[in-house]
């Protein structure tokens, strides 16, 4: 490590960055921004180290994107948010509530962004996020096709997880919740449904192709064609060009089991990664199981798991923690970051060897994202 | 004419709650503020022309529902920040 950790916080008040030093001990917290805003995502352009772009949903007003390129000292907003099309009906025509979803472009377009919203649509800007357009291929001419197969989850459905191939602008992936795992390999004009394989436990049939609940999809940076996503029925590898799943949360402890929301990647090794189970038995509390939390590990792709949780509390712990509320930073050895329901940030400087509490008393943690 | 904005509108409006518009109907008012103070007609307003969940309109103390209502110069519109949760 050599340089300062920034650690990006949405939460259901408002906005906060912590600020750690490089040997990840002391941290200063600031904010809030966008106080009494629920702010889905607050992301930083790793391409220029110094845009930030936070979307925030006041509760009385409209859903906006803010920008800032001091590092959240001032903030402006979009001049255009993402809106759909306006209907021939104002009374069926589609209306944004949230922006869930803020993704940078592809390394070599810099300005582009991408933003996933509630209900489901996906927008792309090409001026650093001030201007917003529909990606049409998948708003106008693909969603109305599959729209009979996505369903509300608690809040709305939303579209998450967007990923560029860094190999190729072009190639997209993203996740609807409830929806399944789309791609495109035209830059967004055409998709295509990537659920094979994966349960939908909730659905009459077990292979359906769409109304899957992907509640987190990532590719690996150094390794594209490795794709992992924690489903609402366990987790999952894909090595593309295959087109099939393989269920590698059938490695977990079977009293823990492999439901959770979020998963994230080593960003040197593909074969490691981690996931934060929750309790998924009876009515679904998705809550820390016993009210024990714990990370999971794997070094092998999914092949074998060890808990870590050295440090997290032993009983009467019953957080959640939300899909993008997860994280690792580019140290060495890697940083980790998780973000609870509860308001607490808990970091690993040690891979998830050992956990120690960086801030409590905030609003419930939506997103925390490391820069 | 005279219009009263709620606290969460402040920043559109140098931080004061009463501006000045001018307009036909409730419609055209709003495109005139959004000119005068850009982006606030999206934050009341979607973007099929319905008015948000938790916002509401009074025309001289009178609820409006609809943005083609018509407007007399010696009107005064209310925009409320309706109750919106915990």
């Amino acid at each position: 490590m050599g340089q300062e950790v920034m650690l990006l916080l949405g939460t259901r008040k408002g906005a906060f960055i912590l600020r750690g030093e490089s040997d990840r001990r002391d941290w200063r917290l600031d904010g809030p921004h966008f106080l009494g805003s629920a702010v889905h995502h607050l992301v930083l352009d790793r391409r220029d180290q110094k845009t930030l772009l936070a979307a925030a949903k006041p509760g009385h007003l409209g859903h906006s994107v803010f920008r800032s390129e001091d590092g959240g000292a001032h903030w402006r907003e979009a001049q255009r948010p993402p809106a759909f099309a306006r209907a021939e009906s104002a009374q069926t025509g589609a209306s944004v509530d949230h922006i869930f979803w803020l993704a940078p472009g592809h390394a070599d377009e810099a300005g582009v962004w991408y933003a996933g919203t509630s209900p489901p649509g996906l927008f792309r800007s090409e001026d650093g996020g001030n201007a917003w357009q529909e990606v049409e291929g998948f708003n106008s001419r693909y969603l109305p096709g599959i729209r009979s197969h996505i369903g509300d989850v608690p809040g709305g459905a939303i579209l998450h997880s967007i990923c560029v191939d860094p190999r190729d602008p072009r190639h997209l992936y993203l996740a609807i919740s409830t929806g399944g795992v789309f791609e495109s390999g035209d830059g967004g004009d055409s998709w295509r449904p990537l659920n094979q394989g994966v349960a939908a436990e909730f659905l009459p049939d077990p292979e359906a192709q769409l109304g899957h609940d992907p509640h987190r999809l990532v590719q690996h940076p150094r390794a594209p064609d490795r794709l992992y996503q924690q489903n609402h029925c366990g987790i999952y590898r894909l090595d593309r060009p295959e087109e099939r799943w393989r269920r590698i949360g059938a490695a977990m402890p079977s009293e823990v089991g492999d439901v959770g929301f979020p998963i994230v990647l080593h960003p040197r090794d593909p074969e490691t990664l981690w996931v934060v189970p929750m309790d998924a038995a009876a009515n679904w509390p998705r809550t820390s199981p016993g009210g024990r939390p714990a990370v999971y590990r794997s070094r092998d792709g999914g092949a074998s798991w060890l808990r870590q949780d050295t440090g997290l509390p032993r009983a009467q712990a019953w957080w959640t923690i939300k899909r993008q509320a997860f994280c690792a930073d580019a140290g060495e050895p890697l940083g980790l970051y998780f973000g609870t329901s509860s308001g607490e940030v808990w970091a690993s400087a040690d891979e998830g060897s050992s956990w120690r509490r960086l801030a409590e008393h905030l609003p419930e943690i939506l997103a925390l994202e490391a820069a | 004419m005279r219009v009263t904005v709620p606290s969460p509108l402040h920043d559109y409006t140098e931080g004061r709650a009463a501006i000045e518009g001018e307009g036909e109907t409730l419609a055209a008012l709003l495109d005139d503020l959004d000119r005068r103070h850009p982006g606030l007609r999206f934050r009341v307003v979607d973007e099929q022309g319905r008015i948000r969940p938790h916002i509401r309109f009074f025309v001289n103390r009178q609820a409006a529902t609809r943005l083609d209502q018509r407007l007399a110069a010696s009107d005064e519109l209310l925009i409320v920040a309706a109750l919106s949760g915990g």
